[in-house]
C-alpha cells in the first residue's frame, strides 16, 4: 500500500533565549490510506510540534523547521512554495484542534463558517454551498443540520462545535487529517461517540489519520499503531496490539505501568520517578537515560533505531544487539 | 395532581437586561442636532455671513433689548446668532464624524496588522503609535493645521493624525488575545491566508469595540476641533463653527456673555449626548473597555 504521508527524518528547532530546543529530532513514519497513527507522549514531547511541521505552521520566527521530508502522496511539502502550502491545508491536510470552545469564529454563524471552506476548495456559490453544509453537518451527526446553520457556535454544545470542526476538516475531504487531542475537552460519553464519528468519517473517506493524545486508552480503541514520543524523538513505534502487550522501551513500558486497570490487584501506581528532560540543555545521549530504571554505561550515546520485530522498531540500547 | 410545583412563570425573577437602560435622552439630542445640520438651510432663519453693525451685540429675545428679529442674539459683526449656531453644526459633526472614521481606519488597520504579524512589524508599527500618543494633541494638531494651512479638510486630517493611535493600541491588543484562540490556527490549518484571516476572523470580532471607540471619541473630536477653531488653527473665518465663535466672544464676555455661551452650550450639549452614548454602547457591547 503506498503511503499517504512519509515523514522522513523531520528536525524542527525553536530558538530561544536559553538555547536551541530541537523539538522535533528527527521523526520518520509512515502512514497508508485509512491508517491511523496514535501519537502519544508527555506535554512537550514534540506531538503537536511535529503536526505543526507537517502543515509547516510552526510558530515563526522562533521556531523553524531545519530538515527532513514530508511526502504527501509522494510530494514534498517542505519544498513547496507558502501559496502552494496555502492550497494544500485543509484541501488534503485537514487539522482538528483540542479546544471546541474557541475553534469557531464567535462572531459568524455556523452557516457563515461553513461556507468558508465550501467556497475556498470548490468555488461552490449560493444554493449549493448551504445545501453542502447541511449534508456536511449531517454526516457529522448534528440533527437538524439546515436549521443549526443559522446557530451562533455559544448556542451548540462543546460536542456538537466539536463535530462542526470536524465536518469543517472533512470539507476537502482530505488526504491526512490530524486530530490534536480533539476529545480532551470533552466529556466522557461524548468522547467515546465524537471517537466513533471520526473513525466514521474516515472509513468513508479513506484519509490517513493521525492521533495526538495523551490517553493511551483513546489510542487502543482507534490506532492501527502508535508512535510514542520523549523530547522530541519517537523512541518507539509499532502496532498498538504489540506495543500495548510486548513494549521495547523502558519508557513506553513505564508509560503503560502508569495506567490504573480495573480489576487488577490493589496497588500504588507507578509513576515515572523524575520530570520530563529540558530540552534546551539536553545531554548527547538517550533522553530518557536519567529516569530510567535500566540505564547502563551504553546510554550516554544516542541509541539507533532498531527493529525489534518487522514493523516495531524502538530507539533503545536494550535492544541493539552488541 | 401535579407532585412537583413548577414556579409560576410570573414569579421567576425577570432576567436581568444587560447594561444600563438605553439612552434616550442622549440618542435624541443627537438626532436634534444631525437633522439641525442636515436641514440647516431650511431650519435657519437667516445667511449666516449677513453683517450688520448697527445691530451689534443684540442679546436673545428674554433679555432686555432683544427681540426677535434675533432670537439668540447677534455678535460682534451683528450677525444672527442662532443661524450661526446652526451653521456651525454642520462643522462640527463633519469634523467630528470624519476625523473619526478616518482615524479609525487608519487605527484599526495598524493594530489588526501589527497584531497579526507581530515580531517586528508589530514593535515598529506600535512604536510609531507611542510615539504619536506621547505628544500633546492640540500642539500637533497646531502645527499640522498651521503648517498646511487651515481649512476644512485639513482639519480633519490633522485630528485624525492624532486620533488613530489610539485606535491602533487597543485594536492591537485585542488582536494579540484572538491570535491566542483555537479559530485563528484552525482557519490557518484550512488554508486561509492573511488577508482572509484579517477580514473575515480578526476585523468582525473587534467590530463591537471599534464602534463604542468611534462613539466615545466624537465626542473629543468635536472638543479638539473647537480648540483648534478657537486657537485660530481650525475652520478659517467666517464660516461659522462653534469654536472660532467662542473664541470671538472671549473679549466680551462681560458685556455680551451670549456669544460665546450659547455656542459653548452646544458642544457641551452635543459632547455630553455623544459619551453618555459611547459609555451605554460600551456598557452593552464591550464591558472589557471599562478603563476608556
Amino acid at each position: 500500500m503506498p503511503a499517504v504521508i512519509d515523514v522522513r527524518d523531520l528536525r524542527t528547532h525553536i530558538v530561544t533565549r536559553w538555547g536551541t530546543i530541537k523539538a522535533v529530532d528527527g521523526v520518520s513514519f509512515a502512514l497508508g490510506e485509512g491508517e491511523t497513527l496514535g501519537l502519544v507522549g508527555e506535554s512537550g514531547s514534540g506531538k503537536s510540534m511535529t503536526c505543526l511541521s507537517i502543515v509547516r505552521l510552526v510558530p515563526r520566527p522562533a521556531a523553524r523547521i531545519v530538515g527532513g521530508e514530508v511526502l504527501l502522496d509522494g510530494d514534498d511539502l517542505l519544498t513547496k512554495t507558502d501559496d502552494e502550502m496555502q492550497r494544500i491545508r485543509g484541501r488534503k491536510v485537514a487539522m482538528i484542534l483540542q479546544d471546541p470552545m474557541s475553534s469557531l469564529n464567535p462572531v459568524f454563524s455556523i452557516g457563515m463558517q461553513m461556507r468558508e471552506p465550501l467556497t475556498m476548495y470548490h468555488g461552490l456559490r449560493g444554493r449549493a454551498v448551504v445545501a453542502r453544509a447541511a449534508e456536511l453537518l449531517a454526516s457529522v451527526s448534528i440533527p437538524a443540520p439546515a436549521a443549526r446553520l443559522r446557530a451562533f457556535p455559544h448556542q451548540l454544545s462543546g460536542g456538537m462545535r466539536q463535530r462542526v470542526v470536524g465536518a469543517m476538516a472533512i470539507a476537502g475531504p482530505p488526504r491526512l487529517l490530524m486530530a490534536d487531542e480533539p476529545t480532551t475537552s470533552l466529556d466522557l460519553t461524548i468522547q467515546a461517540q465524537y471517537l466513533g464519528l471520526l473513525k466514521e468519517l474516515q472509513q468513508r473517506h479513506r484519509f490517513a489519520m493521525i492521533f495526538v493524545t495523551h490517553n493511551l486508552g483513546i489510542v487502543a480503541r482507534t490506532c492501527d499503531r502508535v508512535a510514542v514520543m520523549y523530547a522530541g524523538r519517537i523512541v518507539e513505534i509499532g502496532p498498538v496490539r504489540r506495543i500495548f502487550t510486548q513494549p521495547a522501551h523502558p519508557y513506553t513500558r513505564a508509560l503503560l505501568e502508569s495506567i490504573p486497570r480495573f480489576g487488577a490487584r490493589r496497588e500504588r501506581l507507578a509513576a515515572i520517578a523524575g520530570q520530563p528532560p529540558d530540552l534546551a540543555t539536553l545531554a548527547a545521549g538517550c533522553a530518557f537515560a536519567p529516569r530510567c530504571p535500566a540505564a547502563f554505561d551504553r546510554c550516554v550515546e544516542a541509541p539507533p533505531e532498531t527493529e525489534v520485530v518487522p514493523g516495531h522498531a524502538t530507539r533503545c540500547w536494550l535492544h541493539v544487539p552488541a | 395532581m401535579s407532585v412537583i410545583a413548577l414556579p409560576d412563570r410570573a414569579a421567576r425573577p425577570e432576567p436581568r437586561t444587560r447594561g444600563r437602560r438605553v439612552p434616550v435622552v442622549s440618542i435624541g439630542i443627537i438626532a436634534v442636532f444631525v437633522l439641525i445640520a442636515l436641514l440647516a438651510p431650511l431650519l435657519s432663519p437667516g445667511d449666516p455671513y449677513e453683517q450688520s453693525l448697527r445691530l451689534r451685540f443684540r442679546p436673545p429675545v428674554w433679555e432686555e433689548r432683544g427681540s426677535w428679529a434675533h432670537p439668540l442674539g447677534t455678535d460682534r459683526l451683528g450677525r444672527d446668532m442662532l443661524t450661526r449656531i446652526i451653521w456651525g453644526s454642520r462643522v462640527s459633526l463633519a469634523v467630528g464624524a470624519l476625523a473619526v472614521l478616518l482615524a479609525g481606519a487608519v487605527g484599526a488597520t495598524v493594530g489588526l496588522v501589527a497584531g497579526y504579524y507581530g515580531g517586528r512589524v508589530d514593535a515598529a508599527l506600535m512604536r510609531i503609535t507611542d510615539a504619536t500618543l506621547s505628544f500633546p494633541v492640540i500642539l500637533l494638531a497646531l502645527i499640522l493645521a498651521v503648517t498646511v494651512g487651515p481649512s476644512f479638510s485639513n482639519v480633519v486630517i490633522a485630528i485624525a493624525v492624532i486620533l488613530w493611535a489610539r485606535y491602533a493600541r487597543v485594536i492591537r491588543g485585542q488582536v494579540l488575545t484572538l491570535m491566542t484562540l483555537d479559530f485563528i490556527a484552525q482557519a490557518r490549518i484550512a488554508g486561509a491566508g492573511a488577508w482572509r484571516i484579517i477580514t473575515r476572523h480578526l476585523l468582525p470580532n473587534t467590530l463591537n469595540t471599534l464602534v463604542v471607540l468611534v462613539t466615545l471619541q466624537v465626542g473629543y473630536v468635536i472638543i479638539v476641533e473647537a480648540s483648534l477653531s478657537f486657537l485660530g488653527a481650525g475652520i478659517p473665518p467666517p464660516t461659522p463653527a462653534w469654536g472660532s465663535m467662542i473664541a470671538e466672544g472671549r473679549d466680551v464676555v462681560t458685556s455680551a456673555w451670549w456669544v460665546s455661551f450659547l455656542p459653548g452650550l452646544a458642544i457641551l450639549l452635543v459632547v455630553l449626548a455623544f459619551n453618555l452614548l459611547g459609555d451605554w454602547l460600551r456598557d452593552t457591547l464591550d464591558p472589557k473597555l471599562r478603563q476608556l
